[in-house]
C-alpha cells in the first residue's frame, strides 16, 4: 500500500512538474499575449493542482493535508478569475493584436508637464 | 539542496534589481517589486526566518505594490527624463557602497557561533522562554514579550505615519452645493469612475466569495501568532487588504458606505492605547513596565493574557493605518480624476503656458 | 521527487521572470508576475516539505490571497483614465 502511495504521489509531482515547465516554454516561445496566456491558464491550474495532490499524497498528517486542500481549491477559484479578468481587461483596452508587438515604452508618452 | 535554492534566489534578486534600475515605465517597475517581493519572502522560507517571510509576503508583496500602483496613478506612469549628471551621485554610491562592504569584513561570518548576537541574550530567549513566557513560537514572545517596548515604538510609528497621512492628504469632501445637472452629473461620473464592478461580474462573484476567508484567515493568524508563524502585524494587513479588495472592486464610495472612517481613525487610536494600557497597569501592579505576569496571579497566564491583548492592539491599529493610508491616496487621486474630467482643458491650457 | 519539482519550479521562475522583464506590453508583464506568484505558493509549499517543517503552509496561503488581489489592483489602475489619458496625449 505503502509503495502504491508513493509511486502515484511521485507521478502527480512529476506530472505536475512536466505540466509547469510546458507553460514556462509556451510564456517563453509563443508569439503574442493572447497565446502566451492561454498556454499559462491553462497549464496553471492543472499543474497546481497536481503538485499539490502529489505533496497531499506524501503527507499523512491530517492538519497539513487540511492547508493543502485550503490553498488547492483557493488556487482552483482564483487562478481562471485572474486569468479571466486579465484577459477581459485587454480585451477591454483595445489591446488588439496589431497593436501587440509595440513594446509599452512606445504605448506611453513620457510625462513632461 | 538547500545552498542551491539559495543561490538561485539571490540570482534572481540580483537580476530583478537590475532590471528594476535599468527600466522607465513606473508600471513595470512596480510589477517587478512585487516579484521582487515575493523572492525575498521565499528566500526567507528558505533560511527558516519563516514570521518575516510572512511579514514580507503581506507588506512587501502586498501592501506596498497596492499603495504604490494608487501613487502612480495619481503620478503619471513614466519616470521624468534625467537632465543633471549622474557623476556626483554615482560616486557617492559607489564610496559609500564599498565602505559599507569594508565595515562587513570584520564581521562574524554567517552562522558562526562565536557571533555576538549569539553569545548576549540569544541563549536566554531560546532557553528560558518557554518558562517565563509559556508560548511555544519564540519570535512572538521575544517580539511581544522580551522586547514588548520596541514593538510598541513600532506601533507607535505606525500610527503616526498614518496620522501624517490623514493630515497631508485628507481631502475636503466634495461642495454638495451644486443643484440640478451639475449634481447628478457629477454622481454619474462617480459611478463611472467608480463602475468597475459592473464589468467584471466574474470577478465580483469570485470576491465576494473569497472576502469573507479573508477575514477568517486573517483572525486566524492574528490568534494563531502564540503557536505559528503570524501575530498582530501580519493579520492586520491581511484584514486591511480584504477591504482593499472590496474598495477597488465595488468602488470608493460603496466601501465609504461599508466603513466607517470616524470609526476606522478611532480604531487606530484605541490599538495604541490598548497596548499602552496594558504595560500601565502592569506599572500599576507593581512590576515593570510591559511585564506581564502582574497581570494575572498566575505569571504565564498574565503573559498569555498580555500578549494576546497587545496583538490584538497591534492588530486594530495596522489594520486601521492600513485603511485610512489606502483611503486617503484613492480619494486623492479619484478627486483628481474629477478635476480632469471636468476642467481638462483648463488643465490643458495651463500646461501649455508653462 | 520533491527535489525534481522544486527544481522545475525553479526553471519555470526563471522563465517568467524573463518574460516579466522582456515585456513586450503590460498585459505581459501582469501575466508573467501572476504566474511567477502561483509558482511562489507551490515553491513555498514543496520548499516546506523537502525542509521537513510542513508549517509554512500557512505562507502559501498568504500568498495566494496577496497574489490575486496585487493582480486585481494592477488591472483596476491600468483602466484608469490617467493611464488612458496619456496614451491619447501621444496620439
Amino acid at each position: 500500500m505503502d509503495t502504491f502511495i508513493n509511486i502515484s504521489s511521485s507521478v502527480f509531482l512529476l506530472t505536475g512538474s512536466f505540466l509547469c515547465i510546458s507553460g514556462g516554454v509556451g510564456i517563453l516561445r509563443f508569439p503574442d499575449f493572447y497565446t502566451r496566456m492561454h498556454a499559462v491558464g491553462v497549464t496553471e491550474t492543472l499543474a497546481t493542482a497536481m503538485i499539490l495532490i502529489g505533496l497531499m499524497l506524501h503527507n499523512p498528517d491530517f492538519f497539513v493535508d487540511i492547508k493543502l486542500m485550503i490553498i488547492l481549491i483557493m488556487s482552483l477559484f482564483i487562478s481562471p478569475t485572474a486569468s479571466h479578468a486579465l484577459a477581459s481587461a485587454a480585451m477591454r483596452n483595445d489591446f488588439s493584436q496589431k497593436n501587440n508587438e509595440k513594446p509599452d515604452s512606445e504605448q506611453v508618452k513620457p510625462w513632461n508637464p | 539542496m538547500e545552498s542551491l535554492i539559495d543561490i538561485v534566489l539571490l540570482a534572481f534578486l540580483v537580476g530583478i534589481a537590475f532590471a528594476i534600475v535599468w527600466m522607465k515605465d513606473l508600471l513595470a517597475v512596480i510589477m517587478l517589486l512585487g516579484i521582487y517581493g515575493l523572492l525575498s519572502a521565499s528566500f526567507f522560507v528558505a533560511m527558516d526566518a519563516v514570521d518575516v517571510a510572512f511579514t514580507e509576503a503581506s507588506v512587501g508583496a502586498g501592501i506596498s505594490t497596492l499603495l504604490m500602483l494608487v501613487t502612480i496613478a495619481m503620478t503619471g506612469r513614466s519616470e521624468h527624463p534625467v537632465r543633471h549628471k549622474p557623476f556626483l551621485a554615482l560616486a557617492v554610491v559607489i564610496i559609500t557602497g564599498s565602505l559599507l562592504i569594508y565595515g562587513t569584513l570584520d564581521m562574524p561570518y554567517f552562522g558562526s557561533a562565536q557571533a555576538p548576537v549569539h553569545q548576549h541574550v540569544a541563549p536566554r530567549y531560546i532557553n528560558d522562554s518557554i518558562e517565563e513566557v509559556g508560548v511555544p513560537n519564540i519570535v512572538t514572545s521575544v517580539l511581544a514579550s522580551y522586547r514588548a517596548f520596541d514593538t510598541f515604538g513600532e506601533v507607535v510609528v505606525i500610527f503616526t505615519a498614518g496620522m501624517g497621512v490623514l493630515a497631508l492628504l485628507s481631502v475636503v469632501r466634495r461642495p454638495k452645493n451644486t443643484t440640478g445637472d451639475k449634481a447628478r452629473d457629477i454622481a454619474k461620473i462617480d459611478l463611472i469612475n467608480d463602475s468597475m464592478h459592473e464589468q467584471h461580474l466574474v470577478l465580483r462573484i469570485v470576491t465576494k466569495m473569497l472576502i469573507p476567508f479573508i477575514f477568517l484567515y486573517a483572525f486566524y493568524v492574528q490568534f494563531h501568532g502564540d503557536y505559528g508563524p503570524g501575530g498582530g502585524f501580519q493579520a492586520g494587513v491581511i484584514f486591511a487588504s480584504a477591504i482593499f479588495l472590496y474598495a477597488m472592486l465595488f468602488g470608493m464610495s460603496t466601501a465609504r458606505r461599508v466603513i466607517n472612517q470616524s470609526f476606522i481613525q478611532l480604531l487606530a487610536a484605541i490599538g495604541v492605547l490598548l497596548y499602552g494600557s496594558v504595560g500601565v497597569v502592569s506599572l500599576l501592579n507593581g512590576k515593570n513596565f510591559f511585564d506581564y505576569s502582574a497581570l494575572s496571579v498566575d505569571p504565564i497566564a498574565g503573559q498569555h493574557l498580555g500578549i494576546l491583548l497587545i496583538e490584538l492592539g497591534v492588530g486594530c491599529t495596522v489594520a486601521s493605518v492600513m485603511v485610512i493610508i489606502f483611503f486617503s491616496f484613492a480619494d486623492r487621486k479619484d478627486n483628481g480624476q474629477n478635476l480632469e474630467s471636468n476642467g481638462i482643458e483648463n488643465n490643458l491650457k495651463e500646461n501649455n503656458k508653462k | 521527487m520533491l527535489i525534481a519539482a522544486t527544481l522545475a519550479i525553479l526553471i519555470v521562475m526563471v522563465m517568467a521572470i524573463t518574460r516579466g522583464i522582456m515585456g513586450p506590453t503590460l498585459y505581459d508583464r501582469i501575466l508573467a508576475v501572476n504566474m511567477f506568484g502561483t509558482k511562489t505558493v507551490l515553491l513555498i509549499s514543496l520548499l516546506g516539505f523537502v525542509m521537513g517543517r510542513p508549517e509554512f503552509l500557512d505562507i502559501a496561503i498568504v500568498y495566494a490571497l496577496i497574489n490575486f488581489i496585487s493582480v486585481i489592483g494592477v488591472l483596476r489602475y491600468s483602466d484608469s483614465s490617467i493611464f488612458k489619458h496619456s496614451n491619447q496625449q501621444k496620439k
